[in-house]
């Protein structure tokens, strides 16, 4: 039978606030256990919650991204269940009216396809604290620094329909999150997770098939291995004519495989009901649009722009979108250079990445600045120098030497381009191989390489290729 | 008039005595500190006495008033009821759970009174988590009512009212959650204020039901709530639900007339429930306040019955999930050797809690489960907007309502201990109040069988300048309020 995969994703996104949900103490990370946590972190008694404005215009500026309503009136509700690392034995979150409704996020497959999928909704909460089991010999340390991070909670439409599908709206989300300046997107340290929903179910059946819950999977590569996995055993325990039984799960990065956490039977009862300490949150329209100001160029409009205003392929589109700073690098360069985007493109992705990451170094700390890359790339443009022998001026550029033009001149690699010297350079090569000379002019045509290659080597690569190549053929020919 | 003892005087006598210098504020506290010795032996109204902070404070506030720069309440003593988180002072809550529990912060509350000047004779005695209508649920132990060591003093506040009306202290501060304040001020012949519903901020006040929850004072007279309410009322940043409402000064309009107020009797309120000498001591208040000048009318509450029900499953819900903080992991009460997380747990609230918040807990977390939640929590939500709409159309027609504060006068230690209903039952007249959020207030109305018994008046959101009004004038020809235990004078 021909199954197909049902995909609905809930993340998690730190909200980049410089202080907590509901206290005042600082969110950033690394800090020595429960030095970030104040009273109200802690669950003291007494203490009360009071919302970090902050993290609603977070939200609003999500819910205008992907088109939905913003909730003129949305509720805190208390989330209770006992946790050591969960201070008070409930979490503040939103459950019936969220602050952020339905929407769309368009996404790009890595073909250039789009696709467009449905956003249920987005709704504000609290991170817990973290339990800490391996130093902690027969105990178990809590550490209450991260108890009241802000996150906001997004859940998707089960509208994908391939671990790959899943992946790249994670990576399209991941891409608005940090466009919109929300969140900061490390996943290693947690601040963008995720929770994968998947179900399969006979293709062309529209009902949908049992699902489970894979929790806190938190890298790209992993929610694909979990729902790979997934998918492959749901399979195997419907045509084992078993059934898949609606649970939560847990991925073992390890072993490459998910396994039962609890069981629906297993599951809390959250006992929801709205947060008496909070009043409801009430945006009003002034609000939401003073935020929609605000909004920068979002990256499915960038991709657009980027396709049409430099005729870039999908790929380079996506490429330079999904990494914002390098997209305004090649904007930057572009504005500075006859040469075409293209051009600039390939050396913005090519070189340039390569020595980035090499060096492990972000291109706003990039030791060449839009401007030499935009001269180099005129130099190449007006036949100063070959592509090849830029590369040898990049490398300068990189170790810290200032000015193209004075780096070709120092160290002589002017394109030579008198068809004069090129000439005497030809027959020179040619005079001293006649073997090869005899054998090209018998029909190897594949010679015609070794030519060129001899005279490059004669002029130090410094002959423009064109001009060689048009001078061979007429003389290898006559 | 300044002849009578301390312990008699109301904080406007004895503000003017400090300010004039006939006694110090360092006097006047060891004056409390002694009685507090010599009584609450019998009384038990204090958890905690605070002799050496109280003595301390009471010096830097001489200093102020030397200096001039004292206000109405500098050099006051006040008893704070042990629910306000105090810093570095033991907060219990009336329960085990926070037996060891020193406060790392202070209430608003009691910040606002530190700014004033005020001195902190100690911690009051209350029912654990303010859960009680007699004081019988502390792990303290009962306060007894000074006007009968036999009867309790009410509750949840009922150290706070034992010690005003046994002049153990000249104001304390309660908290009302469906009439704390009201029932004990009643059972103890003095003036309580239950403030509008934010009206007081609730930060560092150890929660119960927090949509309920509020904070007002314990006095000896309607004036001395209104300088002490001056004090503390207002706008908290750290608290979301209190109000932004612009706080009056409660004191100028004390004295206004009252010719001319329409007065509502909800004839819910007076039926056959009530004790017949109950209702006629009422009455004969009622006819002072119309000797006043104001005017009487019946009004209807229809909802009345549903309240206590109500009341029960939305607080009851709020204070299983507020409780669930006391969980034997970062402070208070841990049981001996945890055998694993379940049994930390279950062993440390077992223990930690005693049965009346235990049976709440229980029953507020039965009516949040899956498959009650609609059945119960949201159709008591429907309920509360009904009773709430029912005070808002009396009030198209009167000004405030008068009812009784209690269907009856303080009864005896021991006597509804075993039945939890009776005990809810103590609360029929004040909790409507606690639904709607307004603001209520009992004053000493007379006495049934030389048992104290209040009147209860009610207001408009925010109206307490009202109240405060109508209590003052009661007491400007009335002395119930005067009066004091034959053994405390």
């Amino acid at each position: 039978m021909e199954w197909e995969t049902v995909i609905g994703l809930e993340v998690h996104a730190q909200l980049a606030t410089c202080s907590k949900i509901f206290s005042g103490a600082a969110t950033a990370y690394g800090a020595m256990p429960n030095t970030q946590a104040c009273a109200i972190d802690l669950g003291m008694p007494g203490v009360l919650p009071v919302l970090n404005e902050e993290t609603v215009n977070m939200a609003i500026k999500f819910g205008l991204s992907v088109g939905a309503e913003v909730a003129e009136k949305s509720v805190f509700a208390r989330k209770n269940y006992f946790y050591p690392d969960l201070p008070k034995g409930y979490q503040i979150s939103q459950f019936e009216l969220p602050v952020v409704k339905a929407g769309t996020l368009t996404i790009y497959l890595d073909d250039g396809t789009e696709k467009i999928v449905g956003i249920t909704r987005a709704h504000l909460e609290e991170d817990a604290g973290k339990s800490l089991h391996e130093d902690f010999q027969g105990m178990t340390g809590i550490d209450l620094n991260r108890a009241g991070t802000p996150l906001l909670e997004i859940v998707s439409e089960p509208d994908l329909r391939s671990a790959k599908e899943a992946v790249a709206y994670l990576k399209n989300l991941h891409t608005l999150v940090r466009y919109l300046g929300i969140c900061d997107g490390n996943m290693q340290e947690g601040s963008f997770r995720c929770d994968a929903n998947v179900s399969i179910r006979p293709k062309g059946e529209q009902t949908l098939g049992t699902r489970t819950e894979t929790k806190n999977v938190n890298s790209f590569r992993f929610v694909e291995k979990a729902i790979n996995y997934e998918v492959s055993r749901q399979i195997a325990v419907l045509e084992g004519g078993g059934k898949v039984v609606q649970e939560t799960r847990l991925f073992d990065a390890v072993k490459n495989e998910t396994r039962s956490m609890r069981s629906k039977e297993e599951a809390n009862d959250y006992r929801y009901f709205p947060d008496p300490d909070l009043l409801p949150l009430v945006i009003s329209q002034a609000q939401i649009d003073a935020i929609r100001e605000t909004l920068p160029e979002l990256p499915q409009d960038k991709q657009k722009r980027f396709k049409e205003q430099y005729g870039l392929s999908d790929y380079d589109a996506n490429n330079l979108v999904n990494n914002a700073p390098l997209g305004g690098y090649f904007e930057a360069v572009v504005k500075q250079t006859a040469a075409s985007p293209k051009l600039a493109t390939n050396w913005i992705m090519g070189e340039l990445s390569a020595a980035l990451n090499k060096a492990d170094i972000t291109v706003e700390n990039s030791p060449i600045s839009t401007e030499q890359l935009a001269t180099l790339l005129d130099r190449i443009q007006d036949d100063t120098i070959s592509g090849k022998i830029a590369k040898t001026v990049f490398e300068c550029l990189w170790e810290g030497m200032l000015d193209v033009d004075g780096i070709i001149e120092e160290k002589g690699l002017k394109q030579v381009t008198d068809t004069g010297a090129i000439e005497a350079i030809i027959d020179d090569v040619m005079a001293n191989s006649p073997e090869q000379l005899a054998q090209y002019r018998d029909g190897k045509d594949k010679l015609f390489g070794y030519f060129v290659g001899q005279v490059m080597k004669a002029t130090q690569g410094k002959a423009n290729p064109g001009q060689v190549n048009n001078l061979l053929k007429k003389k290898l020919c006559s | 008039m300044s002849q009578s003892p301390l312990h008699q005087q109301t904080l406007s006598q004895l503000a003017s005595g400090l300010h004039k210098k006939s006694f110090s504020s360092v006097e006047l506290t060891s004056h409390f500190l002694d009685r507090i010795k010599q009584y609450d032996n019998q009384l038990n109204s204090y958890i905690t006495v605070c002799d050496k902070t109280a003595l301390a404070q009471a010096k830097a506030a001489d200093e102020r008033l030397a200096q001039g720069n004292a206000g109405p309440l500098t050099g006051i003593p006040i008893g704070q009821k042990d629910i306000f988180c105090t810093q570095g002072i033991k907060t219990s809550c009336g329960s085990k759970m926070l037996d060891n529990f020193i406060a790392p912060y202070s209430a608003t509350l009691i910040e606002k009174c530190d700014t004033a000047g005020m001195v902190m004779l100690g911690k009051l005695n209350m029912d654990e988590f303010a859960m009680g209508s007699s004081t019988e649920n502390s792990f303290y132990g009962p306060s007894k009512n000074p006007w009968d060591e036999n009867t309790v003093p009410g509750g949840s506040s009922g150290g706070s009212a034992a010690a005003v009306a046994g002049g153990l202290c000249p104001i304390a501060t309660g908290t009302d959650t469906g009439g704390s304040i009201r029932q004990p001020a009643s059972f103890c012949g003095i003036t309580g204020l239950k403030p509008t519903y934010g009206r007081i901020s609730r930060y560092g006040m150890i929660a119960f039901a927090s949509s309920f929850d509020q904070a007002g004072p314990m006095t000896r007279t309607a004036e001395d709530a209104a300088l002490f309410l001056n004090a503390v009322a207002g706008f908290d940043p750290k608290d979301s639900t209190s109000c932004e409402e612009p706080v009056p000064d409660y004191t100028q309009t004390l004295n206004d007339s009252i010719e001319g107020l329409t007065l509502g009797l909800p004839k819910e309120y007076f039926t056959d429930d009530l004790d017949s000498s109950i209702a006629t001591t009422l009455n004969d208040a009622i006819e002072a306040l119309k000797k006043l000048g104001a005017k009487v009318k019946e009004v209807s509450l229809p909802h009345t019955d549903y309240a206590v029900p109500t009341y029960y499953i939305l607080a009851l819900a709020e204070c299983s999930s507020n409780l669930s903080r006391y969980d034997g992991v970062r402070f208070g009460y841990r049981c001996e050797n945890p055998k694993n997380l379940t049994d930390l747990y279950e062993r440390s609230r077992g223990e930690g809690f005693a049965d009346e918040v235990k049976r709440r807990i229980m029953l507020g977390t039965y009516t949040l489960s899956a498959g009650y939640y609609d059945a119960y929590y949201l159709k008591a939500q429907k309920v509360r907007r009904l009773i709430a709409q029912d005070f808002h159309k009396a009030f198209a027609d009167v000004d405030m309502l008068v009812c009784p504060t209690s269907p009856t006068t303080a009864f005896g230690l021991g006597e509804k201990t075993s039945d939890p209903i009776s005990m809810y039952l103590s609360d029929i007249y004040t909790i409507a109040v606690n639904l709607a959020g307004l603001p209520g207030m009992s004053i000493p109305a007379g006495f049934v069988n030389e048992k104290p018994i209040g009147l209860q008046l009610i207001g408009q959101h925010f109206q307490e300048s009202k109240l405060l009004n109508v209590g003052h004038q009661f007491q400007t020809v009335t002395d119930w309020h005067s009066n004091m235990p034959a053994n405390y004078r």
